[in-house]
């Protein structure tokens, strides 16, 4: 049904000089789904991120976001979209009280509920033992935690998760995906960039493969797998890529 | 939008405030080494400490709006913190402006303190609206300034070595602690391209028992400065979000 598509993206294209960063993709995502961007490091998920959150311009193409283009209405756009960044840009001196009240303030959301909407959160993501401690004595995956709950501070109808488990201990990352599905439950479009394939399997309904740029398939894991007849998506995914395992295993050790 | 972005401009002034500004290398910047630059100076050659006191607030409104104000967006920049601020439904020049905003703020409290402090002490009766009509637009011309020079070079410490050029330059060529008059006649050309010659002298006609009514140029004058200051710096962040 096209009138649940919340995300829409035609011929987007990014150059940075002579590099081409994304090269005229175009996909569309649904109104409460997870949708995948997978790719090695430099394939274009963060420029992609970039362009649809209004942090750097489109070379060419233009994506809606709501229905609203990203290029004329920016504004409106991210307030209704939270954006989770591959690194944890809160302030480290401030508490993590502060930190949510903060971004509560930029969001616009009223007085009498900021303090709620920030304890509400800090409970959510088990933080509120710690709501009084600056962001920078937190550990990594509550510094994580706590950035996805700061995107979430003014209930956005779509988040914007770039890497969200990158650099994390295997605890703290399966807690992570924990709370991305149960946002998913709550019918929180997600759009997630990650180059942790079983990452993508377990929380995607679709995923795009990104390379170089290039998108080069988009459809459901399942189909994936079953299309190229491999158990996993890593694998799915080394097929239809015909990337080198070796190199594969590099990139996700950075 | 615009509603969003005064908001933005606010809550982000607000926020440096608390972060960076009332902290003790943004207090010694500010306040401790301007007094004891001016002390040094009179130490040296004794005279009217009243007369120096002009130099003393033009001093103090310099070092405290760009005392952090010169760092803090490179800082931001590297950190990703900028980014984030990016993220809210804030335009650019929204950012920029918060950023100058507690800036100017900070260098209000400090130049308040330095001001009423040196009056009482010494006895000086100025005009008031007078020096409020220097300080203000002062305040945000040095904070713009501060922020254009963050902008303009990558690193966060370039950003301070940068600013020492323009600050120190105008400490002894814009009448601080030498009055201009009396330079040769060639520095006195460049003296009047610098801002702080017409906050020096502004305070100065501040101070004044009949005060001059000049200073209502020397304030639209600061004005300019202002813009010339925060157009360019507003470009400058922009382009590094293209």
């Amino acid at each position: 049904m096209r009138s649940n598509i919340v995300i829409k993206v035609e011929n987007l294209t990014k150059r940075y000089g002579e590099i081409l960063a994304v090269d005229h993709i175009s996909f569309e995502v649904k109104e409460g789904e997870v949708f995948g961007f997978l790719g090695p490091n430099g394939a274009g998920k963060t420029s992609t991120i970039r362009m649809l959150t209004g942090l750097s311009k489109s070379t060419e193409g233009d994506a809606s976001i709501l229905g609203m283009s990203v290029k004329t209405k920016i504004a409106e756009i991210k307030k209704r979209i939270g954006v989770v960044p591959d690194i944890s840009n809160l302030y480290d001196e401030l508490s993590a009280m502060y930190n949510l009240i903060f971004m509560a303030q930029l969001y616009g959301v009223p007085r009498g509920e900021r303090r709620k909407r920030a304890e509400e959160l800090l409970k959510i993501f088990r933080l509120y033992e710690r709501k009084d401690s600056p962001f920078r004595t937190f550990s990594r995956g509550m510094k994580r935690a706590l950035t996805i709950a700061a995107a979430l501070i003014h209930s956005p109808k779509i988040l914007f998760l770039d890497e969200p488990t990158v650099g994390l201990d295997v605890v703290a990352a399966k807690s992570l995906r924990n709370l991305i599905s149960n946002l998913h439950q709550q019918g929180i479009t997600i759009f997630l960039t990650t180059h942790y394939l079983e990452e993508a399997d377990l929380l995607c309904d679709h995923v795009a493969i990104l390379v170089k740029g290039k998108i080069l398939v988009i459809d459901t894991p399942l189909n994936l797998k079953t299309k190229t007849d491999k158990k996993t998506l890593e694998e799915a995914f080394m097929e239809i890529t015909g990337l080198e395992p070796e190199v594969l295993a590099i990139e996700k050790g950075r | 939008m615009w509603r969003d972005n005064l908001r933005g401009i606010f809550y982000i002034a607000l926020k440096d405030m608390k972060t960076y500004y009332f902290k003790a290398p943004a207090i010694s910047w500010g306040i401790v080494f301007p007094i004891t630059w001016i002390l040094a100076f009179y130490l040296r050659n004794p005279g009217d400490f009243k007369e120096l006191v002009p130099g003393l607030i033009a001093m103090t409104v310099l070092f405290s709006t760009t005392a952090a104000e010169a760092v803090v967006i490179n800082f931001e920049l590297r950190v990703g913190t900028l980014e984030r601020l990016l993220l809210a439904p804030i335009s650019i020049p929204a950012v920029l402006l918060g950023k100058v905003l507690g800036g100017a703020i900070f260098g209000f409290a400090m130049t308040t303190i330095v001001t009423i402090g040196s009056t009482i002490v010494l006895g000086l009766r100025p005009n008031f609206l007078y020096l409020i009509l220097i300080i203000l637009p002062s305040l945000f011309v040095f904070s713009s300034l501060g922020a254009l020079l963050c902008v303009t070079v990558k690193e966060v410490f370039d950003a301070q070595t940068l600013l020492n050029l323009p600050r120190f330059l105008m400490i002894f060529l814009s009448g601080v602690i030498y009055p201009v008059s009396k330079m040769p006649s060639a520095l006195q050309y460049f003296a009047y391209i610098l801002p702080l010659t017409y906050t020096v002298d502004g305070l100065r006609k501040s101070f004044l028992i009949s005060p001059d009514r000049i200073v209502f140029l020397y304030t639209l004058i600061l004005i300019i400065f202002l813009f010339l200051f925060i157009f360019p710096a507003i470009k400058l962040l922009s382009k590094k979000f293209e």
